[in-house]
């Protein structure tokens, strides 16, 4: 065989941190998570600079916000209140320290405080974000399988032309064609919304709404609110999960061949282990590995979709309030709610390097 | 790169990176290929002559006969109908094309540009600036591109969003995201080649830094480069679109924006009307299936596991004079070469 190169084209999880020297004793995964944990403390920050910094290249969020309604005194004013007129430099750290002990403020144009802001919409992008796995999941890892089973067989050439279809729709695309299929030819699926009027005044009177529909209406105990809420969040989940699902059976589908020509699972086929068995047992655990680092990287892509998702459907999210603020350019609530993304975005990263290390000895170095 | 080879190779047009790929594929990865760049090749034609083939202008609501008229049905005078707003879709969907071209090309020249400078220095240079330009670019690289997108777009086109601030913002915010990507592949690239040993003769010779970076190391580095490439111009178009969509992209009336259209027909969609938004909307994802089949079979043909191989027997006979390597097969040379693991990178051992 060829002793060129060892073909490593793929993306590679992020091993770039450099090696760290005998640091910290002993245990290699102890140490590994600490050397990890440390590092998502630099990443948050770039995160939350850049946000800053793009913020306020675009001037202060007072005139931004109100620029053409108040008189210029009336706006100095305010910028003097808010305290926008200091050295940004005091203005920076001031934020550094909002971020870290999550109190930003209140928003300009409708005075609400961030934090509440993001709570109530948050909820609703978090529930969309788990329907939206969950079809990924079901629909992405055992057609993978299947494709890698029946490689370069007519089964596997059908699915990676769906899978390059799928991953070709733009999400709001998808969207728009599910409503127009569903909802309007076939009428069987609600147009928009989390949920009917009625229903959410049911779930909106109860004593300790958890913001997430679904519980919220086991609580009530009412099968048709339950219902109602499920039908609401067919198309919505579908539309965001099978942005997931094509680039998650494309995966498997590459790993799951990859381990199959690996030496293990040469010696299992000469037992006689049957090539199903191969797939399903030999093959699929160690693909998985990729799978989990990726279904991390999907959190910022399912962030990205939710906005787009969210506006297709009205569903109140988090993203759909943040194109809300951003259309009335309320840089201080825009601000606040992407440096919070950023915060989730950087800690599920590292969440899910430690699963990742957990299941894979060779990833800890 | 591909003029300065060796004499005694194959013609110039099969040393081109993508005909190169093409003669060397086989079966379904070869009907891939060629589907996708028979429909990029309709796309850069379609932007190119859109004017010639568009029957109206983007922005026209009116002609000789008086105004279009709002949402009207496909067929006569409107072949695809036309959009809420009394533009023809079928027009739209053509100067479309033209926009989304210029995107793509505004970010993929700006990402790939800087991305490899920034790659090699980093790789090669290494120490302190590395490290500080590694953790950055995992820092932006797990940032919600649309977020950022959108964030960009505002503050570039401050609100009036003309062809050129919307395509600007586009193009420059797609280059934020996908700079660390080629960053990382370029960097791991030449922290490999910087312990080869032709560069440690260059660097004997006395060879200044700048052109061992950008000689023998970049030169060498550009392999994974054509893959990359096809998904930064899908991620293009998908930005773009959403930019659009969401109501920060470009003006009706400065250019036609797929992404835009669609955001006028989602009122559209709950009435029934279906041709202002399936149009545009089956424009993008032609154009992304395009250009991602042409990046899927080149990711396959470049990984040995994944390439479908040409029976032995099939394997026509002028690689003979490459067959000295010892226990390699035809398709392993080629694999190399595709590679980019050209003989000049040995020549001077």
């Amino acid at each position: 065989m060829s002793t060129t190169v060892s073909a490593d084209v793929a993306p590679s999880p992020p091993a770039s941190e450099a090696p760290k020297r005998k640091l910290l004793g002993a245990n290699p995964l102890v140490r590994y998570i600490i050397v990890r944990f440390l590092l998502i403390i630099p990443t948050i920050f770039i995160l939350v600079s850049m946000v800053f910094i793009i913020m306020r290249v675009a001037g202060d969020p007072i005139t931004a916000a109100l620029g053409g309604r108040l008189s210029p005194e009336q706006l100095a004013e305010r910028i003097h209140k808010a305290g926008y007129d200091r050295p940004i430099i005091v203005q920076y750290v001031e934020y550094i320290g909002q971020v870290f002990t999550g109190n930003f403020g209140k928003s300009i144009t409708d005075g609400r405080p961030i934090s509440a802001i993001i709570v109530t919409y948050g909820t609703a992008t978090l529930e969309l974000a788990i329907y939206a796995l969950i079809v990924a999941l079901i629909v992405g890892i055992p057609l993978g399988m299947v494709a890698a089973y029946f490689r370069d067989r007519w089964p596997d050439a059908i699915l990676r032309i769906f899978a390059i279809l799928w991953y070709a729709t733009p999400v709001f695309f998808v969207g728009l064609l599910l409503k127009l299929v569903f909802a309007v030819w076939l009428d069987i699926l609600p147009v928009a919304g989390r949920a009917s009027t009625r229903t959410e005044l049911d779930l909106d009177s109860l004593p300790h709404p958890t913001g997430i529909y679904l519980i919220d209406a086991f609580q009530l105990g009412d099968p048709g609110a339950i219902g109602d809420v499920l039908s609401h969040a067919v198309l919505p989940g579908l539309a965001l999960g099978f942005l997931t699902a094509g680039i998650f059976l494309r995966l498997v589908r590459t790993n799951v061949i990859g381990t199959l020509s690996m030496d293990y699972v040469d010696a299992a086929r000469s037992r006689g282990v049957s090539e199903f068995r191969l797939v399903r047992k030999h093959a699929f655990k160690p693909a998985l590995i990729p799978v989990i680092t990726v279904i991390g990287l999907q959190i910022a892509l399912l962030l990205g979709g939710a906005v787009l998702t969210e506006t297709t459907f009205e569903w109140r999210g988090l993203g759909f309030q943040l194109t809300q603020y951003l259309g009335a350019r309320d840089f201080v609530a825009v601000q606040g709610i992407v440096a919070v993304l950023a915060v989730i975005v950087a800690v599920t990263n590292f969440i899910v390097d430690i699963i990742a290390a957990l299941i894979d000895p060779r990833v800890r170095y | 790169m591909t003029a300065e080879q060796p004499p005694g190779r194959p013609s110039f047009w099969s040393r081109l990176p993508v005909i190169r790929q093409l003669q060397q594929s086989v079966g379904l990865q070869r009907g891939m290929l060629i589907v996708g760049l028979t429909i990029c090749a309709i796309f850069i034609l379609t932007a190119i002559f859109a004017p010639l083939i568009a029957p109206y202008g983007f922005a026209q609501l009116r002609d000789a006969h008086g105004d279009f008229g709002a949402q009207d049905p496909p067929g006569g005078k409107h072949l695809l109908g036309t959009t809420v707003g009394g533009y023809d879709v079928l027009s739209r969907v053509i100067w479309g094309a033209q926009t989304a071209l210029l995107a793509i090309l505004v970010a993929v020249t700006l990402s790939v540009f800087l991305g490899i400078v920034l790659g090699v220095v980093s790789g090669y240079i290494g120490g302190w600036l590395d490290r500080i330009l590694v953790v950055i670019a995992d820092a932006v690289y797990a940032f919600p591109t649309l977020l950022l997108a959108i964030v960009s777009a505002i503050i570039i086109s401050q609100g009036q969003s003309n062809l050129f601030g919307g395509i600007l913002a586009a193009g420059l915010s797609i280059t934020v995201v996908f700079i660390p990507q080629y960053f990382r592949v370029i960097r791991a690239e030449a922290v490999r080649i910087k312990s080869e040993a032709y560069v440690e003769s260059a660097k004997v010779v006395g060879t200044g830094i700048i052109r061992i970076m950008f000689r023998h190391v970049l030169r060498n580095a550009t392999r994974s480069l054509p893959l990359i490439i096809t998904l930064n111009a899908s991620e293009a178009i998908f930005t773009l679109a959403a930019l659009g969509f969401l109501g920060f992209g470009i003006e009706p009336n400065s250019a036609a924006e797929w992404g835009y259209d669609l955001n006028k027909s989602i009122s559209d969609v709950t009435s029934g009307i279906w041709w202002t938004s399936i149009f545009p909307g089956t424009a993008i994802v032609l154009v992304v299936v395009g250009v991602t089949l042409v990046g899927e079979s080149l990711n396959d043909l470049a990984d040995p596991r994944l390439r479908t191989r040409r029976r032995a027997s099939r394997v026509p006979s002028p690689g003979a004079a490459v067959a000295v390597v010892p226990g390699a097969t035809l398709d392993d040379v080629l694999s190399g070469d595709a590679l980019g693991i050209v003989p000049n990178e040995t020549e001077p051992r």
